[in-house]
């Protein structure tokens, strides 16, 4: 009898097949994931990929060709507009799909449904920040126009024939070892996001929670001196004694606002627990022909961004009888976002402007139905909003909109505060609400020929607020700080405004002629680094979150920089020069107390002060300076902001060093918590032999060079979830307030140099690779030469260039 | 004679019930050769084991080769902890090679059970 065996021997089966069907180890079962015929080992694209093919789609008009470059750059001809927005959505989905999917789900604050229930808090962040309802308001624009429309749909249209046709044996990797499947793609999702590009570059330039707290600390003088709106040491895109037109608008400042507004001590628990990075920031700048050794103007632009594989750009050249443009795309929006056409090149920085502002609102009850408002109770619109989780049960929210927006904070949500007794109900007020297209400023730039076509095409754009800059072939230079951009009264949406009338509203926008702007000035360059875009003659209140060194840096450079070639340019998109250093050491040095130092400590200072101020890769000076400094920020400020236990906004670097260089007996210095007071001699020498206690671990654990510390990496895009899909710790050098802007994961996301000569010449780096595989040579091939700071050539392809041997592989596209 | 045949004929089958059918089909393989052609049970376990674990193994090395190992280092790093393609492929092989042999010897045990 051999029954009983035959149970044992197929309970085992059984057995075996259940565990490796399930997500012990990995979220896929480790049987699927790990089957060479369908699962992961399937990623695997040979070295020696063909990527020709012939295809045929019944939603094609025409015929269309792609030329694959040797770095499997697509350069795209088509006869018509409709067909090459078809092919480029196709490309995006064929070589970024799992990019795109992941990026507007988590943009919709669905990002539960990929990672669980870890995810909630970011979902519900997310939803409660508007972000679906801001899509929903701006595809309303995108789909008024039946002409841009049936673009929006092509883009779909081609992303879902790649989807369409995908079996699961071909599923990107992430998929598979996610255990997900691949969505269609629509319209929204497209809004969706540029909205996700709307909230990483304007969503975290207010700080009215933190203000709001400051506001409690600090006296009225003492706020405008910590957290001044023009800066000393700023140097504004728009020059200074430039004159600005009277406003067309004059904002008037509520009769109340002292007694409510500014000196309302209520203190806000509420800390968003998903604010943007605030050095999303960028360079461009543009030099003339006056100043270039060709005659023609040289434009650069490096947006900086988190880092990540893939890449957040996707290289494309798109030709049509109505255009024919290069640069970099966004793999789930349709045209080019930052490059060059035949005639001109454009770029982008982010404007930094508080476009976002929040008032307090009173409820009827918890139900939130009603609120209080203009002397009666209102009904606000309940958006119940479920997010499903993945291996869990949904969680339902329920998000009361207001005539200001949605109630961001309320009784049940709270971001990441830490302490709950001073929850509010804050409703948000944010440009990106507002029902704009801004991809079809894209779509005008991809074409535009001269100044006014460039002008014409950035008018409409309303969020985030960028800097456009433009050179053309006939030389003009421009750039243009553009978005919707409120007109405050002074004081304007720093903190928390009551809620209760419209007084507090905004009042208007500033008309968008009245934009700071400048076209050929006479120096013969204009740069932008996300500073205050002009200085305190500019007619309108301004808030925002600047940042100041990398235009001081620039603007030291262009103005005496002459005869510029492209090599120059690449050079100074590079350049490691630390300005804020170079004015603050000076002080540090003059109050460090050597007599107090041990001989370990006096390398340290010796480190600093042979240091030419340049943030190097190797360098052991910016490694000092950087330590020190932070330290001596912190002996300054830590115990004033921490006599509240809410979050304060922190004064800037550059506030700082302006405040010491003016004042030496700065009345920060002095510890709130001692019975003696500093001086800054004790500041700084205390400070300095705090940063050498951790300079001494840094020694220890693997050295003082600068790369060490700041550790440039480019993370896959689920981080630490997928080990070994990265590019960690690079030997670069950088930070956020060098022109180079390496810091950990997030700095130059694309280096672009466009000079603009008869015969275009242009060159372009980012740090990652075409391919979104994980498993193909293309996933990462441009890293290294990223971190070294080459480039390569953008070849502005022509059709008759099509047997050229860079031509390494050709999809031909028919209408079936 | 059999031996062989069991093996050819289990790879074969596996190959092409994965076309159509999850992973774990390579069990019914496994499991339906093993009782129609008669073999003892430990003869049994062997073939359908072999013919997984050569069948897998040889093909995550040749899709592996073909990549230039570009993608089984990070794929070893992720499942397996360490950068170790070889220990990879020997997981997945045994994997496939552990569920057929034991359908296998159930197999065999079903028949040797009527």
């Amino acid at each position: 009898m051999k029954l009983f065996p035959f149970i044992i021997s197929a309970a085992t089966t059984v057995g075996l097949v259940t565990v490796l069907n399930s997500t012990l180890v990995l979220p896929a079962p480790l049987g699927k994931i790990l089957n060479p015929q369908s699962g992961v080992w399937q990623n695997a694209e040979s070295a020696n990929e063909n990527f020709n093919a012939n295809l045929s789609f019944p939603n094609l008009k025409g015929n269309a060709n792609v030329y694959f470059d040797e770095r499997l750059v697509p350069h795209v001809f088509a006869e018509n507009d409709e067909d090459i927005y078809f092919i480029q959505g196709y490309l995006h989905a064929k070589f970024r799909l799992f990019q795109m999917d992941l990026q507007t789900k988590a943009a919709e604050g669905r990002a539960s449904e990929i990672a669980g229930s870890k995810a909630i808090q970011f979902d519900r962040e997310q939803r409660r920040l508007g972000m679906r309802y801001a899509a929903e308001n701006s595809l309303i624009e995108m789909e008024k126009e039946p002409k841009q429309k049936a673009l929006f749909n092509a883009y779909t249209n081609g992303v879902n024939a790649y989807i369409e046709k995908l079996s699961p044996k071909n599923y990107p990797l992430e998929y598979k070892v996610l255990n997900i499947e691949p969505e269609k793609w629509t319209n929204i999702r497209t809004a969706l996001l540029l909205k996700m590009m709307a909230k990483m570059l304007s969503s975290g330039t207010e700080a009215d929670l933190e203000g709001t707290n400051a506001k409690n600390i600090f006296m009225p003088d003492e706020l405008k001196a910590i957290y001044p709106q023009v800066n000393d040491s700023l140097v504004p895109m728009i020059p200074k004694g430039t004159v600005f037109e009277k406003p067309a608008i004059v904002p008037i400042k509520p009769a109340n606002a002292d007694s409510l507004y500014f000196n309302n001590q209520k203190l806000v628990a509420a800390k968003q627990a998903y604010k943007p990075n605030i050095n999303n920031g960028s360079n461009n700048w543009v030099v003339g022909g006056s100043k270039t050794q060709s005659g023609s103007p040289i434009l650069c632009n490096d947006p900086h961004l988190e880092l990540s594989l893939p890449s957040i750009w996707y290289e494309m050249q798109l030709n049509t009888p109505t255009c024919n443009v290069y640069g970099a795309t966004l793999p789930g929006s349709p045209f080019v976002i930052i490059g060059f056409n035949d005639s001109c090149a454009w770029g982008v920085t982010n404007a930094q402007r508080d476009v976002k502002d929040y008032y307090e609102i009173k409820f009827k009850d918890a139900s939130k139905k009603e609120y209080w408002f203009n002397n009666q109770w209102q009904a606000s619109k309940l958006r119940i909003e479920e997010i499903k989780v993945k291996g869990g049960v949904s969680v339902f929210d329920t998000i009361a909109y207001t005539i200001f927006g949605p109630v961001m904070f309320d009784a049940s949500y709270n971001g990441m505060a830490t302490n709950v007794s001073e929850n509010r109900n804050l409703a948000i007020r944010w440009v990106a609400h507002d029902p704009s297209d801004e991809a079809s400023t894209f779509y005008n730039l991809n074409r535009a020929k001269n100044y006014d076509d460039y002008l014409n095409a950035i008018k409409s754009f309303q969020c985030p607020g960028q800097n456009f800059i433009f050179a053309s072939k006939t030389g003009d230079i421009a750039l243009w700080q553009q978005a919707k951009f409120p007109a405050r009264w002074t004081g304007q949406g720093l903190y928390i405004m009551p809620g209760q009338d419209s007084s507090f509203m905004w009042q208007g926008f500033i008309p968008q002629s009245e934009n700071p702007h400048i076209k050929n000035p006479e120096r013969g360059f204009i740069e932008s680094a996300n500073q205050r875009p002009v200085d305190s003659t500019y007619p309108y209140f301004i808030p925002g979150q600047y940042l100041i060194p990398r235009g001081r840096a620039i603007e030291h450079y262009l103005t005496t920089m002459n005869s510029i070639t492209t090599k120059d340019m690449m050079e100074l998109q590079n350049n490691y020069y630390n300005i804020t250093a170079e004015n603050i050491v000076p002080t540090l040095l003059k109050y460090v107390n050597e007599n107090e130092l041990g001989e370990n400590e006096k390398k340290y200072l010796d480190y600093i002060k042979r240091w030419n101020f340049m943030a190097n890769a190797d360098s052991k000076g910016q490694t000092v300076y950087n330590v020190w400094w932070k330290n001596l920020q912190q002996f300054i400020w830590d115990d004033d902001l921490k006599k509240s236990k809410n979050n304060v906004a922190y004064p800037t670097s550059e506030t700082t060093m302006e405040l010491l260089i003016k004042d030496t007996a700065l009345i920060f210095i002095d510890d709130i918590n001692t019975p003696q007071k500093e001086t800054i001699i004790q500041a700084v020498t205390t400070s300095f032999k705090t940063a050498a206690t951790m300079l001494a671990k840094y020694e220890a654990n693997g050295g003082l060079e600068w790369s060490k510390i700041n550790k440039g990496s480019v993370y896959h895009l689920l981080k630490t979830n997928m080990p070994g899909f990265s590019r960690p710790n690079l030997t670069v050098g950088g930070n956020d307030d060098i022109i180079n802007a390496i810091h950990d994961s997030h700095g130059p996301s694309w280096r672009m140099i466009v000079s603009l000569t008869q015969k275009t010449e242009a060159y372009g780096v980012y740090p990652g690779g075409q391919s979104g595989n994980p498993g193909s040579k293309y996933y990462d091939d441009y890293v290294n030469n990223w971190a070294e700071g080459k480039y390569f050539p953008l070849w502005m392809m022509n059709k008759a260039e099509a047997t050229d041997k860079k031509v390494m592989a050709t999809i031909n596209f028919k209408k079936r | 004679m059999k031996f062989f045949t069991s093996i050819l004929l289990t790879a074969l089958l596996s190959f092409a019930a994965c076309l159509y059918l999850p992973w774990w089909s390579i069990a019914l393989v496994a499991f339906m050769v093993a009782a129609l052609i008669p073999q003892k049970p430990g003869k049994a376990f062997l073939t359908a084991f072999i013919a997984l674990f050569i069948f897998w193994f040889a093909l995550c090395f040749f899709l592996s080769s073909a990549n230039n190992n570009v993608l089984v280092h990070k794929l070893s790093i992720l499942i397996i902890k360490m950068d170790n393609p070889y220990l990879l492929m020997t997981v997945t092989a045994l994997i496939g090679a552990l569920v057929a042999g034991f359908a296998g010897l159930s197999g065999s045990y079903l028949r040797r059970s009527k």
